[in-house]
């Protein structure tokens, strides 16, 4: 199906870093056969430390949840605490359940004239952005993220829509990726 | 306008070639902007103020400077007095009129100081490849706009400004708030910079500097006039440049088509229902009704009113930079909009509009503004109303690069598809629980250069999107659709009214467009010039295109100024060989800056 020549794994830079220990080997798919698959080509995937991370924040998140509702409930004696403490710790709990599963969906790959990024299992979703249509790349990375050294890579187009969100890369990595998109970027630089 | 350079400043680095601009103020020198800019951006509030305070002392002044008209107010006044009185009452009490007198007259002062010298600090100046705004007195801002990145120029003219003969010149920039206004000028020098700015964006000018025998800078006025002999004849080759002659619209909409589109609305409905609420809850006595829907109802009438307003002087024509769409008629809003701006193009019916055959058309493009700006929707539809015949003129001048062919079939099968012979990629027959009504209408069609997405049976819309333009596209795929062995398709474009959707598309079918769009878009982009939309047309030695509805018009010889207020002559009289009779109109040929100008062009 796809007839795009994929990136020579050497003329990748960011290829070699993210194959390394530092990442996830393994896509995890939906099993139906109906699924989005992109033929050829490597998937690079995000590091393992983005889901401990993950598992941090928002593990301290439901323990202030869990803590508030106890000293509301039982201390206060505000009885409607239960519901809105239960469900906050109810959904907090079912994302910490997916997110291991879900960091491992997250994976992009590099071709000749653009980028591929994928995320997401129940809801697939694939978006592809020709390098020369980038208008910046942005790295963030938080506290918690420098304490893992890993970053979150954005790449940003004049569409709002586009939504190119990498979290999870080591941070050499996502700075190599930078380099290699801006440059890629700057020899097909089209106009918006 | 203020012809006198701002002392001090050292010469731009590249100056635009002095054969492509006409107006003086476009020389690559810092200029002023109209003097009477501070009176429309501040002014009329000073002025308010001081209406405020007179009306609210109006007994006090009556009182003071003629007893006799207000027997009753002495009495009040000691009322005041006794009460612990104003501020007046402590002048009066303590003697302190003059004091009084030199505070109003210090604040005056100082309100007229800060406002001549805010004018004074805010100066633009339009150079080979920017435009520069530089303003601000104490917190200095210098805002550049790369010509190659100009969205759009327009020309607005509030009801206020346009009494005074001055209109707003804003050249749209790729971002948000990244829009440089030059507010404001008179209009002739208004229309005249915007043909510069345009003329200099579209990359004409390297050619035509390029080229053999073209004109240097003059150094005398021997020169000038040689200059001015070689523009105009550059001017009959190329066609009548926009201010010159007023191309007319291609479409027309009559005034009976634009109320009953808007009776014809959902809005209708609603005003309908509400309607009967109030009639249904009056009689059974719930006359809150009567407050909750009599507000709403006054909303939707005046929307109303807006809008059609608004449409009654809209216009679209060709001229050689570009689309130039104009609305309003007391705020009347030309915006000119080079080729290659527009990233998506929504053709629609609303299911009330199918009786009478009416379509309207919206694009996505940047406004520049803020997503807080309200006003966003004056500059997205670009038909308001239309039969297919309009809708097939307008589909020309927004999306050039389309061929007879490609729109013959957006108008059959993309606007009242799906045909016998239909070329769209549809829905399968097994997804049609995903789209119940239009599972076989609703589907694409990927172009040499255009992708279009057909869709909705009650709304019937057909998107058009530009490869050139696209800047990701995007497949998603929820259980549902997995289940079905479909996906969902998105192109990303910049922000607009029209969002590129489109749902139940088959998954390996969709795959496989995945990888044609991307290539497709990034063929696209690559061959796409339209940055700098002239050039290659010069280059070829051919007249540009788009002067062809231009060149068809007859000049028609109406100055534009003269719509609005009275414009006296610009340029100084001496200076010019009469114009030739082809363009006898306003905006003047350039000359050297001239030292002096005559003062009569500053209405």
């Amino acid at each position: 199906m796809t007839n795009s020549p994929e990136m020579i794994p050497d003329s990748n830079p960011a290829s070699r870093a993210t194959e390394g220990p530092d990442s996830f080997d393994r896509l995890v798919e939906p099993k139906s056969e109906n699924r989005l698959v992109l033929e050829g080509g490597v998937w690079h995937q995000i590091s393992p430390k983005y889901v401990t991370v993950q598992l941090i924040s928002h593990g301290s998140i439901l323990a202030i949840v869990v803590a508030a509702t106890l000293v509301l409930a039982l201390v206060l004696h505000v009885q409607w605490a239960w519901i809105v403490g239960g469900a906050l710790a109810v959904i907090q709990i079912w994302t910490l359940a997916i997110l291991p599963r879900q960091a491992r969906a997250i994976g992009y790959r590099l071709r000749e004239d653009d980028l591929v990024f994928r995320r997401g299992i129940l809801w697939q979703r694939f978006v592809a952005v020709p390098y020369g249509r980038m208008q910046l790349i942005d790295i963030t990375h938080g506290p918690l993220d420098r304490g893992f050294g890993i970053a979150q890579l954005k790449f940003v187009t004049a569409a709002a829509a586009t939504g190119v969100v990498i979290p999870g890369l080591a941070q050499s990595t996502a700075e190599t990726l930078r380099d290699h998109l801006i440059e890629v970027a700057e020899s097909r630089r089209t106009g918006l | 306008m203020t012809p006198e350079h701002v002392e001090g400043s050292a010469p731009p680095p590249a100056a635009p070639p002095s054969q492509l601009v006409r107006s003086p103020l476009s020389d690559g020198e810092w200029h002023r902007l109209h003097p009477l800019t501070p009176l429309l951006r501040g002014g009329l509030f000073l002025l308010v103020v001081i209406g405020i305070v007179v009306s609210n002392l109006r007994d006090r002044l009556v009182y003071l400077f003629l007893p006799w008209l207000a027997p009753g107010v002495g009495d009040e006044v000691v009322e005041w007095e006794e009460m612990g009185g104003d501020p007046v009452d402590f002048v009066i009490a303590n003697n302190l009129y003059v004091l009084a007198a030199l505070a109003v007259l210090a604040v005056l002062i100082i309100l007229v100081a800060v406002f001549y010298t805010s004018w004074r600090f805010h100066t633009f100046r339009i150079t080979e490849d920017d435009v520069e705004v530089r303003s601000g007195i104490l917190f200095r801002t210098h805002r550049r706009a790369p010509l190659d990145r100009v969205q759009g120029v327009n020309l607005t003219r509030p009801m206020i400004a346009r009494l005074l003969g001055m209109a707003k010149l804003e050249v749209v920039g790729a971002g948000m708030s990244a829009n440089v206004k030059l507010e404001y000028l008179s209009t002739a020098n208004a229309e005249a910079v915007r043909a510069d700015i345009l003329r200099l964006a579209s990359g004409r000018r390297l050619a035509e500097a390029a080229a053999p025998g073209a004109a240097p800078r003059p150094a005398s006025r021997t020169a000038a006039l040689g200059l001015t002999v070689s523009r105009e004849l550059t001017g009959i080759i190329e066609g009548p440049e926009a201010p010159v002659a007023e191309p007319e619209s291609v479409v027309h909409i009559p005034l009976g088509r634009l109320v009953a589109s808007h009776v014809l609305s959902m809005s209708t409905l609603g005003l309908i229902f509400a309607f009967v609420a109030i009639v249904i809850g009056v009689s059974q006595g719930v006359t809150w009704m009567l407050l909750g829907f009599v507000p709403a109802i006054i909303g939707f009438g005046a929307y109303w009113v807006r809008s059609i307003f608004k449409s009654l002087r809209y216009s679209i024509a060709p001229t050689p930079d570009g689309v130039r769409i104009t609305y309003g008629l007391t705020t009347t809003i030309t915006e000119i909009l080079p080729p290659g701006r527009v990233h998506a193009v929504e053709v629609t019916q609303p299911i009330m509009w199918r009786p009478a055959g009416w379509w309207a058309i919206r694009i996505n493009r940047l406004t520049g503004r803020s997503a807080s700006d309200g006003s966003n929707d004056d500059f997205t539809t670009v038909l308001p109303v239309g039969t297919v015949a309009d809708v097939e003129r307008v589909l020309r001048l927004v999306q050039p690069a389309m061929t007879d062919a490609e729109r013959a079939l957006v108008v059959h099968q993309g606007m009242f598809g799906p045909t016998a012979d239909d070329a769209f990629t549809n829905t399968p027959q097994r997804a049609w629980w995903i789209r119940p009504l239009s599972y076989r209408r609703n589907g694409f069609l990927l172009t040499g250069d255009e992708l279009l997405m057909r869709r909705g049976v009650v709304w019937r819309k057909i998107v058009i999107l530009p490869l050139a333009r696209l800047q990701s596209f995007g497949l998603y795929q929820g259980p549902l659709d997995r289940l079905t062995r479909v996906t969902n398709g998105r192109a990303h474009v910049v922000q607009g009214p029209v969002t590129p959707f489109l749902a139940a598309i088959d998954r390996d079918i969709a795959l496989r467009l995945f990888d044609d769009v991307a290539r497709a878009s990034v063929r696209a982009a690559q061959s796409d010039r339209t940055h700098r939309w002239a050039q290659d047309e010069v280059d070829a030695g051919v007249p540009a295109p788009a002067s062809v509805g231009a060149a068809a018009e007859p000049v028609s010889g109406v100055p534009v100024p003269s719509v609005s207020a009275p414009v006296p002559p610009m340029a100084p009289p001496a200076a010019e060989p009469p114009i030739a009779p082809a363009a006898p109109p306003a905006p003047p040929a350039v000359s050297p800056p001239p030292p002096t100008e005559p003062t009569g062009h500053r209405a």
